[in-house]
C-alpha cells in the first residue's frame, strides 16, 4: 500500500509534459491525456506541485475541521510560518493568532529542532570523520535514496524528525499536566510541504506517527491573517531560540551543528548531483550533507503562500528576533528520549527491471536495443519523460513501440509504400500489355 | 553479444571534466535497473569513477570495457598515454603527479589507486612507458563470492 500526499487534479490536467519532464524519479506518465503518478515511484518532492501550470497536481493535506476530532487540539508549526506575514509585530502575534484558530495550545517545531541538534551534535562526534552523514530532515530526499541511491542508506542520519519530536513533547508533557489520555490530544503540523504529510500518514522510519493531522499553510494561512488583526493579549508561545527557526531555510540545520564542514544543498536536482558525488566518495572530506528537496529549503515548499525571496527577508526579521530575546538555543534533550530510528529502513528496488537477474539482464538489453530505434528527442509526446524511458515502460510491458509519433509515421509510411507497390502490380488474366 | 553479458564501451575524453564520470554514472543505473545488491553498486562507483578520472587526468583520455553477467561485473579500463613509471609507487596512498592546476580542482590527492584495489574484489593492472595503461577491475553482486577482504 502507498499513501501519497501528492495527487493529481484530473479536471485540471491537460496532459502536457511539463511535470513528466521534471519528476525526479520518473514517476509520471501521460496517458489518455492525463498525467498518471507511478505510486512506488514518486517521492512525495512536490516538483510537479510547482511546476504544472495548470494547477492540477495538488498535496492531500488535511481539512482543518479534523482539529474537533479531538478534546484536546494542539498546533506545532513549522518554522516556515513565520516567513509568510507582512506586518506583523512579533513571532508570538503570529503564534496567539495560529492559537485563535481554535488549538488549545501551539508548541514550535523549531524548540524540538533544537533538541535534534544536540542530539545530531552528539552523532556526529561519536562518527568521528567516517563517513559522511546525510540529514534526514526532508522525507523527500530519503525516500529518493531509498529508491535511487540504495549505498547511501547508511549515510543517512537516523534521527527522530523535529516534527516527530515536537508532537511526541506534545503528547507526555500535556497528558502529565493536565492529566487526560494521549489519544485525547490532536497534534497538528501546519506544513509547508507534501512529503511531511506523507511521513505523518505512512511513515518509514516506524509503524505510526505522533502527528495526527497536517494541515497546509496555505489553507490556514487567511485563518491567521484575520486573527493577526484582532489580538487583544499576546501570548508568549514563542519557546524557540533563532537555532531552531533557522531551519526553515537552507543551510539552517547545518549552521546550528557549528562545524564548518558541511555542505547544504537544495532544489531536488541540485540534491541528485551532490547524492551522485556522494556515491563516488568525492565529498570524503564533508561531515555533514544537509539536502532539500524545495529551492531554498522549507520556506521553498509548494503549500506555502510567500514568495521564496520575500519569505527569506520576512524570516529573517523573526530571527533577529529571536537572537535579542535571552530563550536558551543550546537545547539540551532533557527529555531523555532515545531518538534514534526504530523500525527497518530498508532499499526499495522501484527501478529493478526484474526480480530475476537473468530475466532483468535481457530486458535491458532490449530495452537499449529498442531505445537505439527512438529518435532520441525526448519530445515527450508518448506519455514518458525521455524516449529512454518509454523504451523500458515498453519492456516493463506498459507500452507499445508506435506510442512514439516518429514510430507510427515511419509504420504508416512503410505500409504506405508497399500499398503504393500492390497498386502497381496487376492479376495477369487482367493485364492487358502483357 | 555473448548470451548472458551485457557488454558496453565508452569512449573517455580527454581534459573534460565537465563530462568526465559519465560512463561510471552510466554504470551504476545499469546496475540499480537489474536490482544489484547497493554495496555492490558503491564498490562499483567509486573504483570505476577513480579509474575514469585517472584516464581523463593522467592518460589524455581512453576507453572503458565493462561486462556484466549474474555475478559480476568486470571493468576494463585502458588508455594509450605515457604510463606509470613505478606502479608501487603510484598504488601508495597519497603519491600524485597531478599539476597544481588539477589540485585546484579538488584532484589528485593520490588517494584514486589506492581506493580503488580497496572497493574492487580482483584488482588488476599494467603499464608501459610511452604505450599506455591497463586497469581491470572485477566486483562480485553477492557478499560470499567476495574474495579479497
Ligand atoms: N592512467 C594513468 N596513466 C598514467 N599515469 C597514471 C594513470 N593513473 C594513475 N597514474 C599515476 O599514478 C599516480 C597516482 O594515481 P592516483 O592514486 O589515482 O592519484 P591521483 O590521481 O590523485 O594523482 C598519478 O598521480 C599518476 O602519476
Ligand atoms: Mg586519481
Amino acid at each position: 500500500m502507498y499513501f501519497h500526499s501528492v495527487t493529481l487534479d484530473e479536471n485540471k490536467c491537460m496532459g502536457c509534459t511539463n511535470c513528466i519532464k521534471r519528476c525526479p524519479t520518473e514517476a509520471i506518465r501521460v496517458r489518455k491525456s492525463k498525467a498518471r503518478i507511478i505510486n512506488e515511484r514518486c517521492i512525495d518532492c512536490g516538483e510537479c506541485i510547482r511546476v504544472c501550470p495548470y494547477h492540477a497536481k495538488k498535496a492531500i493535506t488535511d481539512p482543518f475541521e479534523k482539529i474537533n476530532d479531538f478534546k484536546y487540539k494542539v498546533a506545532i508549526p513549522a518554522p516556515t510560518l513565520y516567513g509568510q506575514f507582512k506586518t506583523v509585530e512579533s513571532r508570538d502575534h503570529i503564534l496567539t493568532a495560529l492559537k485563535k484558530c481554535g488549538f488549545d495550545h501551539v508548541y514550535e517545531v523549531a524548540k524540538a529542532a533544537e533538541i535534534v541538534t544536540s542530539e545530531t551534535k552528539k552523532i556526529i562526534h561519536k562518527n568521528g570523520n567516517k563517513k559522511t552523514l546525510i540529514s534526514s530532515a526532508c522525507p523527500a530526499v530519503v525516500r529518493l535514496i531509498q529508491v535511487r541511491f540504495p549505498s547511501l542508506i547508511d549515510n543517512i542520519l537516523k534521527i527522530e524528525s523535529p516534527m516527530e519530536l515536537a508532537a511526541k513533547i506534545v503528547k507526555d508533557e500535556f497528558s502529565k499536566t493536565m492529566d487526560i489520555s494521549p489519544c485525547d490530544i490532536g497534534v497538528f503540523f501546519i506544513t509547508p510541504c507534501a512529503a511531511k504529510v506523507t511521513s505523518i500518514k505512512a511513515p518509514y522510519e516506524k509503524e505510526k506517527s505522533f502527528v495526527d493531522g497536517a494541515i497546509s499553510i496555505s489553507d490556514i494561512y487567511l485563518k491567521i491573517l484575520t486573527n493577526l488583526n484582532e489580538i487583544e493579549n499576546v501570548e508568549p508561545l514563542g519557546q524557540s531560540g533563532f537555532v531552531g527557526i533557522r531551519w526553515a531555510n537552507s543551510g539552517g540545520e547545518s549552521i546550528a551543528l557549528g562545524t564548518d564542514n558541511f555542505l547544504a544543498v537544495d532544489g531536488i536536482h541540485n540534491v541528485i548531483t551532490i547524492l551522485e558525488q556522494l556515491e563516488d566518495d568525492k565529498l570524503e572530506d564533508v561531515d555533514f550533507v544537509e539536502t532539500l528537496a524545495c529551492p531554498g529549503g522549507c520556506l521553498g515548499g509548494p503549500l506555502t503562500v510567500e514568495n521564496l525571496y520575500v519569505a527569506k527577508t520576512r524570516i529573517k526579521k523573526i530571527i533577529d528576533e529571536a537572537k535579542t530575546k535571552s530563550t536558551c538555543t543550546q537545547c539540551d534533550n532533557d527529555y531523555g528520549y532515545d531518538l534514534l530510528w526504530k523500525g527497518n529502513f530498508e532499499y526499495k528496488p522501484v527501478m529493478k527491471l526484474d526480480k530475476d537477474m537473468a530475466v532483468a539482464m535481457r530486458k535491458l538489453e532490449e530495452l537499449e536495443r529498442i531505445n537505439r530505434g527512438l529518435p532520441g528527442l525526448d519530445c515527450g509526446a508518448c506519455g514518458a519523460p525521455s524516449c529512454r524511458a518509454l523504451a523500458e515502460d515498453i519492456v516493463r510491458g506498459n507500452a507499445n513501440e508506435t506510442d512514439c509519433i516518429f514510430k507510427l509515421r515511419e509504420k504508416v509510411r512503410n505500409l504506405a509504400v508497399q500499398m503504393m507497390e500492390l497498386e502497381g502490380k496487376m492479376p495477369p488474366v487482367m493485364d492487358k500489355d502483357l | 553479444m555473448k548470451e548472458g553479458i551485457i557488454s558496453k564501451e565508452y569512449v573517455i575524453p580527454a581534459n573534460d571534466f565537465a563530462v568526465a564520470g559519465e560512463a561510471s554514472s552510466n554504470v551504476k543505473k545499469i546496475l540499480i535497473q537489474l536490482g544489484v545488491e547497493p554495496q555492490a553498486i558503491k564498490k562499483t562507483a567509486v573504483s570505476m569513477y577513480e579509474a575514469e578520472m585517472n584516464v581523463v587526468i593522467h592518460a589524455g583520455g581512453g576507453r572503458a570495457f565493462v561486462e556484466i553477467d549474474e555475478e559480476k561485473i568486470l571493468i576494463k579500463i585502458k588508455d594509450d598515454g605515457p604510463g606509470i613509471p613505478d606502479i608501487d609507487l603510484a598504488m601508495q596512498e597519497g603519491y600524485s603527479t597531478a599539476s597544481d592546476e588539477i589540485r585546484e580542482k579538488g584532484f589528485g590527492a593520490g588517494m584514486g589507486l589506492p581506493n580503488i584495489k580497496k572497493y574492487s574484489d580482483i584488482f588488476n593492472i599494467t603499464s608501459q612507458i610511452g604505450k599506455g595503461t591497463l586497469l581491470e577491475i572485477t566486483v562480485f553482486f553477492k557478499v560470499k563470492e567476495f574474495i579479497k577482504i
